[in-house]
């Protein structure tokens, strides 16, 4: 009804004929009809059963070794130790023996773990500064008041970096040596590149030299209250590698979004035998300078050692989550057209 | 406003011409202000409103919170900027919204109006006009104020009125001034009018008016008939002076107009409750979350204090919680975000420009396209379950044709087929040169039978031109226009007209008529004029040969008992012709003729002068007087008229029923027309089993009535149970009720209809759709049944037995009580109303209802001023509500739901995560991504689908009306609706949270940098968070426009681009603490493993969904998944579908008419006569002949007869009760006043009640009418001498005496009011569309515009 509209008269408020506002855009208008879903729930579970077989099989290549060192071995007397503020200035060193049945092949990176510990509270996360880690002067003299209470020290003097992430940063050094029949050799580790492209060349920048030295840069500011050396001296070996660019510190910057993590260390450096093709298997030792203290907290501490694939390290939770949903979609499928054959009404109830 | 009046007001005084007197009462002045806001108070109070608003006060609280450093774990704008968005987007609004109210209560308030101020006319704005001033006004003006009238330029101090923005009548009423007062014609007398007049307080009651007046140490009583009321519009009358008794917000028009209340759809009130729900919730997650993180920092969080001290005000754990619990209520806000509120804005402004735009309901004739005045209401649109519909100008065109007649037993007139077939009209000028051309018939047969001079045709006709109470008025030669009272009536003397019995002019004591081209003119004897209890009316003339005839047209029923037995044959086959016309219908008369005797005539008339000079009980002896003359009548046949229908009414009350629709009736008309309007409607139907008439006059009778009602409609369907289909309901249905005042109505049961005795939920076979509308009870009830129904102790009785029916009808109405009745089922049934209008008296019922549609058009423009909706005709109902409203609310739960799904999605994962981070408020995304997420990342996607989404075409769901259901059964979208989505939400927030985390902990990149930082996990779960929810909406989408696809995939896209944008070094260099995740999107995204994540999380979010909704599917198909499912698969695709729901509604009217036929059983009365009784004794007394021109005013008053005056002349007047109230309220009236005009034989005999001296100024009509100037004392007086005699007269002698005098004078008057008819007519049709112009015209000789519409409200 209602469709003489052709005819003529005075048509002039008459609304526009167009098809978005009679609303009869051209549309598609799918439906899930048995013969579209099931199909793709039986694709869907055969993408992701062969998904996880692969990635199984990658990760069957890939080997990891972590070792718990917080109070294994020699470093329990470091631990006890730990626990007591005042000696927070001493050096203790410990070592810990650990062997590798089977080499470690290809390239080797070596992580320090730590358990238990919240690098992921709002407080912390906020308590940074990234405009003087940026290199700004400014920030670098006041710091912002996010860094509270590790912004200045008691006499007023700005800390730098400032904030209890960098304050809090982990300084245990490790020294991995493998035992050959030859003898002890250092396991030979870069302890460089450790970061994200961006960190080290975007987000963090010492401020600008101008012809003076990192320290006269840094000076009038003080290191945070739990570091032994100042921030321009992190690095004893490379002078560049000091400062707000140290990959240390870099590393610890970039908070762990949950409270075991572990963070790189270095990697296994290749050149040399008997590390050409990675970590022959034997024995080894590490030796552990024993700074960070984690008995306060309940943490713990641990060296791990991975390969990698192309998909990163050990991960065994992906593949067996994609065969599990293989499976699930799977039995899903097979429900759904059973019951579809079955019951299945599909639309041909056209009476009710 | 300045109502700082302490008590209300008991009564009023008011002093004409004194203002220094009526100031210090401080009534309100006549200035009215709908506005809510000016300049200065608009921003407190706007803000005011805005934060009444639950979900508004809850951001601005939030919004507190983020401001205090301890608890904040958001920057502030993320929760400022949005809410100042949406605070200014409702402001701006709200101004502009007030800022059309300011300007048309300033035009209102500006226009002019002509004051007398010191003894001299000025003109002052309305809004100046004070309590006790004297006004003029003048043709054609609205009335400015509820004034009393002192008097006008016409005889008797009469004055008509138009009150269609009272009550919605276009049809005239008169108003008399009282007498003392009337003589007070110039300026000057009136200037030193110093009357009081202590009246009743302010009230709504627009038929009652009770007042005294105090002049010259005497009193008047002051009834309503003295009354102008503030909107009636002044017509025929010269001009007019009056006092000013109640002004602005006092006056009645004021009073009655509801308060205009803010509508909230019934989604709005889920959606607050919700989100008060949700708050809870947030509550209890935050109480949650701080318990956890007391326990922390207890145990960890306390040792940790090395690495990390508490916050210097922080010195314990329990502290510490107590702020974690305030910024865990900051991060999970998000569940309800502000831009729920504007979305859901957004997307009712879309909705509403679609019904602006939707071509389909745009009316061509009178070039309106619908439109949503209001677009806060759509989805409702698609929750409506009783439809309060006005009748006249909203069913009905209000245009009578004269459409069937049956002579001698012939039956003529087009059968009304379909549509498709037209025959050609017939063309009359050959034989007739002064035929309407716009006349139109179809039946060749009538035309023959008039040409070969049947006898009987020739009767008919001629009884057609004569029996009637037309004024005609001849401009020129041959171009007659009729003024009828009633435009049935003018349509019967139109249709004479054409068929060569042409009705020419009157006079009081003649009528002239031109019959086959010669003039006769007979003398007029009597007219037996029409009232209710009679049902029909009289005329007896005497033919110029000298015989005097008797013609008598009226209803069938009383007719058939006065005919002469003889021709039994004939009687019943014009009787089996008005089963069959009324069936389809149309509104019947039968016609009859008797002649008398001179000896008979004389004999009667002595009588009748006995009678009509009768003191007491004159009503009653004359209606016996009559009743002894109209016997042994001779049938000469019937006619049909049709009130036409606008286009498509029966098809759409039938889609709108079958989709469960209850459609109520409330018209201010009469009876019989609302219940004949109902059966051409399709609402009433014979196959009912029983129509209940309520007419009680008191409290006990109605619910005596109610009661019986419900009792039969119990034992009805329990006999309709047990006897299964046998004939045992028949005998109970036939209850038989031809008494006017009884109850049980005419209770008809349908012949074919064993099979639809079955209750209405059985088997789905195609015709039980049918069954569940027919077979079923109606209910009608008149107004002054209705005020006792609407009683606190009558309500539920009432509404039990009328929600019982499929069907219910209230006539005689007052605008007042259509609100009541629509805030009733407002109130008991918790359903969705919408009333649906077009006149002023709809008004109070468009407010009061949830969805208020005005019909553009008709009666003007209040109705569409008050409206939620707007369009031209009725039937763009079913497209506003079945595709619109269907679709709105489809698009607004489908929204809802997904809406609440992909917020608690989101949010959620800061729940999770809050276990991780020892319950530190720590956010687990970018505090960008947090703002952005609602604004921009899905907002477009879910708006497409709330704008766009259709699940089923139009078409369909005009086919398929049970589509609608859902809605009312508020099935989409409600509490569990609500739950499941939130679960949905949480469990996709589990996923999202839980697979990256067993992921992430553990994943180093290719390079072996660890992928466990907290950006790349952040990076990652807004990834998969905002990939999951994209794939949601595109499974939610059921109909994938391009826009669709631009926002689906353009939201991804610029999920990606911002993001990328935002960790870029650009915007880092510049603000490092901002955006400090720099670089992690590229170096997250490039890594496999975090898109192995992503798909994974996906998958396992979206694959059970899927199952679900494909087993729902497959299993519980919703009947709009069956219609998509058959819509896509092509093959068999309209022919079940057409045949078995389609094709019902189509097949209602045939179905009905062909059973009908087959019985003949319908004994319903299609009589409805819309006259109002007392214009014949006008016509004879002569009294309003220098109306001839005009004539058309209905001169009883119909305003007496509001169910008050009738319950009030009940007490004064034991007459028969149960007559709906057509009569006079016999007042007892002081000396020295008029009587009132309410009654006819009052005006016309005013020997009854009106002193002596009074005659003076009230009979000489013709005489000053001639002289247009206005009522000149001089005039008066002189007249009132030679005319004295005619007074007391009885009508015929009178009438004839005068028509000689008379006759030139109506000559003269009429051409000079026909100029200003002719204006009054131009500005009437002016805004019609053009065809009904042409349609109105068509009726050239007939009704002026107001008269046509004077029977029906």
């Amino acid at each position: 009804m209602g469709k003489e509209k052709s005819k003529s008269g005075p048509l002039a408020r008459r609304p526009d004929n167009s098809a978005f506002k009679q609303q009869r855009l051209p549309a598609w208008t799918p439906m899930l009809t048995a013969s579209t879903v099931l199909p793709s729930f039986y694709l869907l579970a055969l993408i992701c059963m062969l998904l996880g077989v692969w990635l199984l099989l990658t990760v069957q290549n890939t080997q990891e070794m972590k070792v718990d060192y917080t109070e294994a071995g020699s470093c329990n007397l470091c631990f006890e130790m730990r626990k007591n503020v005042s000696n927070a200035g001493q050096k203790c060193t410990c070592m810990i023996m650990f062997s590798i049945e089977k080499a470690f092949k290809g390239d080797v990176f070596i992580y320090y773990g730590l358990r238990n510990f919240h690098q992921n509270l709002r407080r912390y996360m906020d308590s940074r500064d990234d405009g003087q880690m940026l290199g700004r002067k400014s920030n670098l003299k006041s710091p912002s008041s996010y860094c509270k209470p590790f912004d200045v020290d008691e006499k007023g003097v700005p800390i730098a970096p400032c904030g209890a992430v960098a304050n809090s940063m982990f300084n245990d050094s490790f020294i991995l040596t493998y035992y050959t029949i030859n003898g002890p050799t250092v396991v030979p580790l870069l302890r460089k590149g450790l970061t994200w492209y961006t960190d080290k060349n975007v987000k963090y920048r010492n401020p600008k030299m101008d012809n003076l030295t990192l320290p006269e840069v840094f000076e009038g500011t003080t290191r945070p209250p739990y570091w032994q050396k100042p921030v321009y001296q992190l690095d004893p070996f490379d002078p560049n590698n000091n400062g707000f660019i140290n990959d240390d510190l870099l590393v610890w910057m970039r908070e762990a979004a949950f409270p075991n993590f572990k963070k790189l260390y270095g990697f296994l450096y290749r050149a040399n035998k008997p590390f050409t093709k990675g970590l022959p298997a034997g024995n080894y030792s590490v030796a552990i300078s024993y700074n960070f203290p984690v008995q306060y907290f309940k943490g713990r501490k641990e060296v791990v050692l991975t390969t990698v694939s192309w998909f990163g390290g050990q991960n065994h939770f992906l593949p067996i989550a994609y065969l599990v949903t293989s499976g699930l979609i799977l039995l899903t499928a097979v429900v759904l057209t059973v019951v579809w054959w079955k019951f299945g009404k599909d639309g041909k109830n056209m009476a009710d | 406003m300045f109502r700082k009046r302490l008590p209300p007001e008991e009564e009023r005084k008011v002093k004409a011409n004194d203002r220094e007197y009526n100031e210090k009462f401080q009534y309100a002045s006549n200035c009215i202000v709908t506005s809510k806001y000016n300049i200065i108070t608009f921003l407190p109070v706007n803000l005011f409103e805005q934060f009444q608003e639950v979900a508004n006060t809850y951001f601005l609280f939030l919004l507190i919170l983020q401001l205090i450093p301890q608890i904040s774990s958001l920057s502030w704008f993320t929760t400022i900027v949005p809410l100042a968005l949406v605070l200014s987007i409702t402001a701006v609004k709200d101004a502009t919204d007030d800022y059309f109210r300011h300007k048309s209560d300033n035009q209102v308030n500006n226009r002019e109006s002509q004051v007398l101020i010191r003894g001299s006319l000025q003109n002052e704005k309305w809004m100046n006009v004070r309590v006790g001033d004297i006004i003029k006004l003048e043709n054609n003006q609205f009335v400015a104020a509820d004034v009393l009238l002192l008097s006008t330029s016409e005889p008797h101090g009469l004055c008509y009125i138009e009150t269609a923005e009272l009550d919605g009548e276009t049809n005239m009423k008169v108003r008399q001034s009282i007498s003392v007062t009337a003589e007070l014609c110039d300026p000057n007398h009136l200037a030193s009018f110093d009357g009081e007049v202590m009246c009743e307080p302010p009230n709504n009651k627009l038929d009652r008016f009770c007042g005294t007046l105090y002049w010259r140490e005497k009193k008047y009583p002051l009834t309503n008939q003295n009354m102008l009321l503030r909107g009636c519009v002044l017509r025929n009358t010269e001009a007019c002076y009056g006092l000013v008794i109640f002004a602005g917000p006092d006056t009645k028009l004021m009073q009655n107009s509801g308060r205009t209340k803010f509508k909230r759809t019934s989604i709005d009130r889920l959606m607050n409750t919700l989100v008060l729900w949700i708050f809870g919730f947030l509550v209890c997650m935050g109480g949650i979350l701080a318990v956890g993180n007391a326990i922390w920092e207890k145990e960890v969080g306390f040792l940790f204090q090395s690495f990390l001290p508490w916050d210097p005000p922080v010195d314990n754990f329990l502290f510490s919680a107590f702020l974690s619990f305030w910024s865990y209520v900051i991060i999970l806000n998000t569940v309800v975000p502000i831009s729920l509120y504007v979305s859901v804005e957004v997307i009712r402004l879309g909705h509403s420009y679609f019904i602006n735009w939707d071509q389909q309901m745009f009316c061509s004739q009178c070039n309106t396209a619908a439109e949503a005045r209001t677009t806060t209401l759509n989805e409702e649109l698609g929750q409506v379950e009783y439809i309060f519909s006005d009748k006249t100008g909203t069913l009905t065109q209000n245009i009578m044709t004269f459409n069937k007649c049956s002579i001698n037993g012939q039956s003529y007139g087009e059968l009304t087929g379909p549509l498709g077939i037209k025959p050609t009209r017939l063309n009359f000028t050959p034989l007739n040169p002064l035929a309407d051309p716009n006349f139109c018939f179809y039946d060749e047969k009538l035309l023959e039978s008039v040409k070969v001079g049947d006898p009987h045709t020739h009767e008919f006709f001629r009884l057609l031109s004569l029996c009637h109470t037309v004024m005609s008025e001849e401009k020129s030669e041959g171009e007659l226009v009729y003024k009828a009272q009633s435009p049935d009536e003018g349509a019967l003397v139109t249709a004479a007209r054409n068929f060569g019995f042409v009705f020419r002019s009157r006079t009081p004591g003649t009528i002239t008529t031109t019959e086959m081209g010669q003039t006769v003119t007979y003398s007029l004897l009597a007219i037996l004029d029409f009232n209710n209890i009679r049902k029909r009316m009289s005329v007896i003339v005497r033919n110029p040969e000298g015989r005097i005839r008797l013609y008598c047209k009226g209803a069938d029923t009383v007719l058939v008992e006065r005919l002469q037995p003889c021709n039994q044959e004939l009687i019943s086959i014009t009787s089996d012709h008005l089963n069959e016309y009324a069936a389809d219908g149309l509104r019947t008369l039968a016609l009859a003729y008797r002649d008398l005797s001179e000896e008979e005539w004389e004999a009667w008339s002595e009588s009748h002068r006995f009678a009509d000079k009768a003191t007491d009980c004159r009503e009653d002896r004359l209606a016996a007087t009559y009743d002894k003359i109209e016997q042994e009548m001779l049938l000469l046949g019937a006619t049909a008229i049709e009130d036409k229908l606008q286009e498509g009414v029966p098809e759409t009350i039938a889609l709108l029923s079958l989709a469960n629709i209850k459609i109520w009736v409330l018209t201010g008309d009469k009876q019989e027309t609302a219940v004949n309007i109902g059966y051409s409607c399709k609402m009433l139907t014979d196959d009912m089993t029983e129509v209940f008439i309520i007419s009680g006059h008191t409290v006990q009778s109605v619910r005596h009535e109610l009661r019986r009602a419900r009792e039969r409609m119990i034992a009805l369907s329990r006999a309709r149970e047990e006897g299964k289909g046998i004939e045992g309901w028949a005998e109970a249905g036939f209850v038989r009720n031809g008494c006017k005042e009884g109850q049980a109505g005419d209770g008809t049961a349908d012949g074919g209809g064993e099979g639809a005795r079955k209750p209405s939920q059985c088997p789905p076979i195609p015709s039980n759709l049918m069954d569940s509308i027919s077979g079923e009870f109606a209910l009608v009830i008149s107004g002054h049944s209705l005020a006792h129904a609407l009683e606190p102790d009558m309500e539920e009785e009432f509404l039990s037995t009328a929600c019982a029916c499929k069907a219910v009808i209230c006539c005689r109405v007052t605008p007042l009580q259509k609100a009541q009745v629509v805030e009733l089922i407002k109130k008991h049934k918790k359903a969705v109303t919408l009333a649906v209008g077009d006149g002023a008296n709809d008004v109070s019922m468009i407010k009061s209802a949830h969805i208020g549609v005005g019909i553009s058009g008709q009666e003007g423009i209040q109705a569409v001023l008050a409206s939620d909706y707007s369009f031209a005709q009725f039937r763009f109902l079913q497209r506003l509500l079945l595709v619109h409203g269907r679709w709105s609310y489809l698009r607004m739960c489908r929204f809802l739901c997904y809406f609440f799904y992909k917020n608690f999605a989101f949010t959620m994962v800061h729940f999770w995560f809050g276990f991780f981070c020892g319950f530190s408020a720590q956010t687990v995304y970018d505090q960008f991504f947090i703002t952005l997420y609602n604004i921009v990342y899905t907002s477009l996607p879910v708006l497409a689908m709330g704008m766009f989404d259709q699940d089923v075409p139009d078409q369909r769901s005009l086919e398929y009306p049970k589509l609608y259901e859902p809605g009312q059964l508020n099935l989409l979208f409600n509490k569990r609706e609500f739950f499941i989505c939130i679960t949905q939400g949480i469990y996709t927030s589990v996923v999202l949270f839980f697979v990256p985390y067993a992921v992430l902990s553990d994943a180093t990149q290719s390079n072996g940098v660890p992928l466990a930082d907290y950006q790349s996990f952040a990076v990652t779960t807004a990834t998969a968070l905002v990939i999951v929810v994209s794939v949601q909406i595109a499974l939610d989408t059921g109909f994938w426009t391009v826009f669709n696809h631009v926002f689906v995939w353009g939201s991804l896209g610029s999920f990606f681009t911002i993001m990328f944008a935002l960790h870029s070094q650009t915007l880092f260099r510049n603000l490092p603490n901002q955006f400090h995740f720099v670089g992690s999107a590229q170096n997250t995204l490039l890594q496999p493993v975090v898109w192995l994540t992503i798909a994974l999380a996906t998958a396992i979010c979206i694959v059970p969904v899927l199952a679900f909704r494909f087993l729902k599917l497959d299993l519980k198909p919703q009947l709009s998944d069956t219609v998509r499912y058959t819509q896509l698969v092509r093959q068999k695709r309209r022919k079940p579908a057409g045949r078995s729901m389609g094709g019902v509604w189509r097949g209602t009217g045939s179905v009905s008419e062909g059973r009908l036929g087959a019985r003949g059983g319908s004994r319903r009365s299609g009589y409805a006569f819309a006259h109002q009784e007392g214009f014949g004794e006008l016509i004879t007394s002569g009294k309003n002949m220098r109306l001839s021109s005009l004539g058309l005013a209905s001169f009883a008053s119909r305003h007496s007869t509001g169910w008050i005056d009738t319950l009030r002349r009940k007490k004064n007047n034991p007459t028969p009760p149960g007559t709906s109230g057509e009569n006079s309220p016999a007042l007892s009236i002081v000396s020295g006043s008029v009587p009132p005009l309410s009654n006819s034989s009052s005006v016309l005999g005013g020997s009854q009640e009106t002193p002596i001296e009074e005659e003076a100024v009230t009979a000489p009509a013709q005489n000053t009418d001639s002289d247009l100037a206005v009522c000149k004392q001089t005039s008066t007086s002189a007249v009132s001498e030679a005319a004295t005699p005619q007074g007391s007269a009885q009508p015929n002698a009178a009438g004839v005496s005068t028509s000689i005098r008379g006759r030139p004078h109506v000559k003269d008057s009429s051409g000079g009011w026909a100029h200003s008819l002719g204006t009054v007519q131009e500005s009437l049709f002016g805004w019609k569309g053009i065809t009904t112009r042409a349609r109105a015209s068509n009726r050239a000789g007939s009704p002026s515009v107001a008269g046509e519409t004077s029977h029906v409200v």
